[in-house]
């Protein structure tokens, strides 16, 4: 069998949840994780008879600004249209989103490859930088979250275990011979933004540095928490191989003829995991002459494998039309330009002028700007610092290595100690065995009682070896000095 | 007079000079439903505790010194088409779907109406999800017409229509998504107004086809709808599609006449379907109309009879996707408890609507909805309002049309253009034919419906024809 | 105009789309629009909608070339509210007209393919 070499192609589509107080189209608090169930619905989000959708402002601002920070277009004209379908976790029987008009599109994300490309830019770390074409962003509303009463899915349950009276497991066993779905819609009409990439992945990894960067980006944004784990971004890869021997020599563009959508990637860890096991997956159907089914699959986690969803007989018929109870939006250049305003320093930027401006590397950079508050930590504290000729330099560092917990120490704190380590490495190591060994001879007592094993008497002999030198001292550094010694006696 | 013959202008008299109570008032409301509904089948639900309650609350609120101007239908009973939700009592779209059904909210014109001092006497029948021109579409029974019960009072505010003319109710509600509010008020002799699209918010009302659907209401008197329209009209915080336009005083105008007012008569409405009879009442009405000083014109709605076909694609689209929700899982029955009509809509808007009839179909219509959205823009570039027969057809007997689903959307042609271009639409009774009544519309520029007051309350004086009551 | 039943060369796009509404599949409409038919009733909304749709059909006589879509006739836009919480329903209520739930929780038969 002639060995064939193959392509990976991947399109990803991920769903961000707006972090904003009320939903996309009614009051109901958008705060569901962790809630008692159907306590934050209305008949809006309900699906009731006679409800109608009125669109949040500020999650219709936020999706534009995702859109602009992926360097997206933004066209004057959007409108929201419903997507017909049945299910029972989607009240309306359609869902408002975007079809034709969306609110962003033709943006791109720059992410780092493990993949060389002769065409693109190479940096120190030997890394590639490639391009990922955003096609469009756009908002929608969430469905209901429905829980299966079905071994492994049941456990996925984000219900208070209060709730049942007894107490989960005894309960939650009983139901799974009876085989019936649970809804609770807390979830229903919570803002999502949708980003859809062109087919421009060719690895599990990059897929794995965009999740990163997307999360990053909309983390810095302050309009999501993006937590894999919380269902705050979710991940729908759309994976196909195409064979590198293609005799096709006027068309290297040329698509697969299918491609296989996975769903249920619920953590960063699984990300590589799914994706890689469903290229092995098509590898195997395609050498042996056939061609993957187009269908969905489901990542089953448990089992480290993808399966198929239910393969429907023909494709989805969603009969978009325009939302007639919701008025288009109609920007003006100068709202889109309030909203870009609106926009703060994104992590690469910011990263590259940590480097110019802090002369620092690449790699302390990224590291430094990896969340805004690290990187607003780090120059409130490079701020401070100016005044008491502390470099960038020396900040980066202490903050790297000693892994500072930014939360509890505060900048102007952050400095006091790198001061006060700068002036204990000034004492020379000879001077303090001296002053140790002096201390020591006057405090027999202690030097005994530390012999028998009360090692706690070192902090005393520490504190008396401070008074005496008048300096301010590496309290580590003495305690090294004093154990040395008395290791001697 | 019986209490429950008075309009609401009447009643607001009587009982603000202590004549009469509301509980009077509503009893005598309820003793009519009593005794005539069992024949005419106007109500589904008939709230005989609660409104009792209310009136005795209202008539308590009147005695403490409750204003008119505070509270303008301070104990006036009225009866909602039960498309209306209304918190705690039971509202069925007149479908076994949702037999069963209690709201947890009241939509927000019945939070209006109730504010204003309403009582709510009960809930009205209809053709289920306001399928139909007739009121044979109800999953409880068709309604009879009180004027010859063996004749259709029109759809598909049935209910509401046959329950006012036949004085179980001040007044009641409706809904107009292609003549539901003016074709039944012209079959029974009352007034029936469609506001302009967004006028009056939606929220409460179970939607049929979302583009399309006025909130109008019956009252017996020209009077009585302008008193109305000042309580449910305005913007909604919780309807998207209600636009800022203030509400003017509508009752302030109505003796301001027709002199001088053009009048616009489209050609293309004396078509061939038209009825002989009809045709007669309408050029009487016509000549009345400029005995009274209004200029009658002839102007040109070209693309007339392309109204009705991109009527039934729209709707039916819009439909199709707003009954999806009924899957019986939060509310209801399942969808196997749909009627004929409501599947037939159904499977008629998801065609229209599906990958590759979209384009033709769909698209198609809203693009000839343009074209007759602007063929009233140019006409009322000449002329103030425009006047029409409602129906070309006087009211038809129960059973003739039913298993003809084409024919009995026919009886739309007239009415559904001013659904189409979002226009207001006055229905007001123009006479009689073979004892049956039939009516006038008077159309207008959106946001014109005290023109259409000034114009209907001359020709209603002049006519009295609200003044005849049916045999029953 | 050519006859239905004319060959697609000589019907054009017009043409076309007549012979593909003489013959709805009810079967596939009805099954998009989550309703299930008998038999009967499938035979009986075939003949009548395929009457519908023949009288719809008419629409195609409107030259409609350059002319925009109309789907709402307000002319609104940008109507959004601002991102505040107002009070929801209690559960009770949200549950009320449920005939199956389960602790907060709406039930259903068991879904398959998630």
């Amino acid at each position: 069998m002639k060995k064939v070499k193959y392509q990976l192609i991947i399109g990803l589509e991920v769903h961000v949840e707006l972090k904003t107080k009320s939903k996309m189209f009614c009051g109901c608090s958008a705060d569901y994780f962790g809630k008692e169930p159907n306590t934050h619905v209305c008949p809006v989000c309900l699906g009731l008879p006679g409800a109608l959708p009125v669109p949040n402002k500020t999650a219709i601002e936020w999706c534009v600004m995702i859109g602009l920070a992926l360097n997206c277009e933004i066209p004057l004209f959007s409108k929201f249209d419903r997507k017909n379908y049945f299910y029972p976790d989607l009240p309306k029987g359609y869902q408002i989103s975007q079809y034709d008009q969306p609110f962003a599109v033709n943006g791109l994300v720059n992410i780092k490859s493990e993949i060389r490309n002769p065409k693109s830019e190479t940096n120190s770390n030997d890394k590639n930088t490639k391009t990922i074409r955003i096609r469009r962003v756009h908002m929608e509303e969430d469905t209901a979250k429905l829980v299966h009463q079905f071994g492994a899915q049941s456990a996925r349950l984000q219900l208070p275990s209060r709730q049942y009276r007894d107490g989960g497991q005894a309960k939650r066993k009983a139901q799974n011979s009876e085989g019936f779905s649970l809804i609770d819609f807390n979830r229903s009409g919570v803002p999502l933004v949708e980003i859809v990439t062109e087919p421009d992945f060719e690895s599990a990894t990059e897929v794995v540095e965009y999740l990163k960067k997307l999360q990053q980006i909309v983390r810095y944004l302050d309009v999501s928490n993006a937590d894999m784990e919380k269902g705050e971004m979710r991940l729908e890869p759309n994976v196909s191989l195409r064979s590198r021997n293609t005799t096709n020599t006027t068309n290297k563009q040329i698509l697969p003829i299918y491609k296989v959508e996975v769903k249920n990637i619920n953590s960063f860890r699984f990300v590589e995991k799914a994706i890689n096991y469903e290229v092995e997956r098509q590898k195997a159907i395609l050498e042996s002459g056939k061609t993957p089914v187009q269908e969905t699959r489901g990542w089953d986690e448990k089992k480290g494998i993808t399966v198929t969803q239910r393969v429907k007989e023909e494709a989805m018929d969603y009969r978009y039309f325009p939302e007639p109870d919701i008025p288009p939006i109609r920007w003006s250049q100068s709202q889109i330009s309030k909203i870009k305003t609106q926009i703060p320093e994104l992590p690469d930027k910011r990263s590259l002028r940590f480097q110019k401006e802090y002369s620092l590397s690449t790699y302390d950079s990224e590291i430094l700007t990896k969340d805004k508050q690290t990187a607003n930590y780090f120059e409130e504290a490079v701020r401070v610092g100016k005044t008491h000729n502390t470099s960038p330099k020396q900040i980066s560092n202490v903050i790297i290595n000693k892994k500072i917990d930014i939360d509890t120490i505060l900048p102007a704190q952050l400095i006091q100690n790198i001061l006060i380590s700068m002036q204990t490495a000034t004492i020379n190591e000879k001077e303090l065995k001296k002053i140790v060994k002096e201390i020591l001879g006057k405090n027999q007592k202690a030097v005994e009682d530390y012999k028998k094993g009360k090692v706690q008497v070192i902090g005393f002999l520490i504190g008396q070896v401070k008074q005496t030198i008048k300096l301010s001292l590496d309290t580590e550094k003495v305690k090294k000095v004093i154990e040395k010694v008395l290791k001697t006696y | 007079m019986n209490l429950n013959q008075l309009t609401i202008k009447q009643a607001q008299e009587g009982l603000k000079n202590e004549k009469f109570s509301s509980v009077e008032l509503t009893k005598a409301c309820l003793e009519q439903i009593k005794k005539l509904n069992p024949q005419i089948n106007a109500f589904i639900t008939v709230c005989e505790d609660s409104v009792l309650h209310e009136a005795k609350k209202a008539d308590d609120l009147a005695s403490q010194g409750e204003t008119l101007e505070a509270k303008p239908l301070l104990g006036i009973p009225i009866a909602l088409k039960d498309l209306f939700s209304t918190k705690g009592i039971k509202t069925t779209a007149g479908s076994k779907v949702l037999e069963n059904y209690i709201p947890p909210y009241d939509a927000t014109v019945v939070k209006k109406l109730k504010d204003a001092g309403a009582v709510i006497i009960g809930k009205t029948n209809l053709d289920a999800w306001a399928h139909g021109s007739s009121g044979e579409n109800s999953d409880f029974g068709p309604t009879k017409n009180p004027w010859n019960t063996e004749y259709v009072p029109g759809g598909s505010s049935s209910g509401s229509a046959a329950a006012l003319t036949a004085d179980m109710c001040l007044a009641s509600t409706g809904t107009d998504t292609g003549g539901s509010v003016r074709l039944p008020a012209s079959f029974c002799n009352v007034v029936g107004l469609k506001p302009t699209y967004g006028r009056v918010s939606r929220y409460g009302i179970i939607a049929m086809a979302s583009s399309l659907d006025s909130i109008g209401h019956f009252t017996k008197t020209v009077e009585d709808s302008a008193i109305l329209l000042n309580i449910t009209a305005g913007h909604d915080d919780f309807d998207a599609t209600t636009p800022g336009v203030d509400v003017q005083n509508y009752t302030k105008n109505l003796n301001n006449e027709v002199k001088g007012i053009k009048i616009g008569v489209p050609k293309e409405y004396v078509t061939k379907g038209l009825d002989k009879n009809v045709q007669t009442r309408f050029e009487q009405a016509l000549k009345i109309l400029e005995r009274l000083g209004a200029i009658i014109e002839e102007v040109s709605l070209p693309h007339t009879e392309y109204g009705n076909a991109a009527y039934y694609i729209i709707q039916p689209s819009e439909a199709s996707s707003n009954l999806a929700r009924y899957d019986g899982i939060r509310y209801g029955n399942d969808r196997s408890y749909f009627g004929d009509e409501a599947k037939r809509r159904i499977m008629l808007g998801t065609y229209t609507l599906s990958a590759g009839y979209y384009d033709a179909y769909y698209k198609k219509a809203m693009q000839v909805r343009t074209l007759i959205k602007k063929d009233f823009n140019e006409a009322f570039k000449k002329i103030d309002a425009i006047v029409t027969p409602v129906s070309p057809t006087p009211p038809w007997k129960i059973g003739e049309k039913i298993n003809d689903p084409l024919k009995m959307y026919l009886s739309d042609i007239f009415t559904v253009t001013a659904n189409l271009a979002g226009i207001p639409g006055l229905s007001v009774p123009m006479g009689f034919v073979n004892e049956l009544p039939v009516g006038m519309q008077i159309l207008g520029p959106q946001f014109s419906e005290g023109l259409l007051f000034q114009i209907g309350y001359a020709f209603e004086q002049e006519t009295n024809w609200y003044k005849m009551k049916s045999k029953l | 105009m050519a006859s239905p039943r004319g060959n697609c060369e000589t019907l054009g796009y017009f043409g076309i789309i007549t012979k593909l509404i003489m013959k709805i599949d009810v079967g596939h409409v009805a099954k998009l629009a989550n309703i299930s038919l008998s038999k009967g009733e499938q035979f009986k909304f075939e003949k009548q909608l395929s009457e519908i749709l023949s009288y719809v059909e008419k629409l195609k006589e409107v030259n409609t070339k350059n002319v925009e879509t109309t789907s709402q006739v307000t002319g609104l836009e940008n109507v959004t509210r601002e991102d505040e919480t107002k009070p929801s329903l209690s559960q009770e209520e949200v549950l009320s007209n449920s005939k199956s739930t389960h602790n907060g929780l709406f039930k259903v038969k068991a879904i398959l393919d998630q």
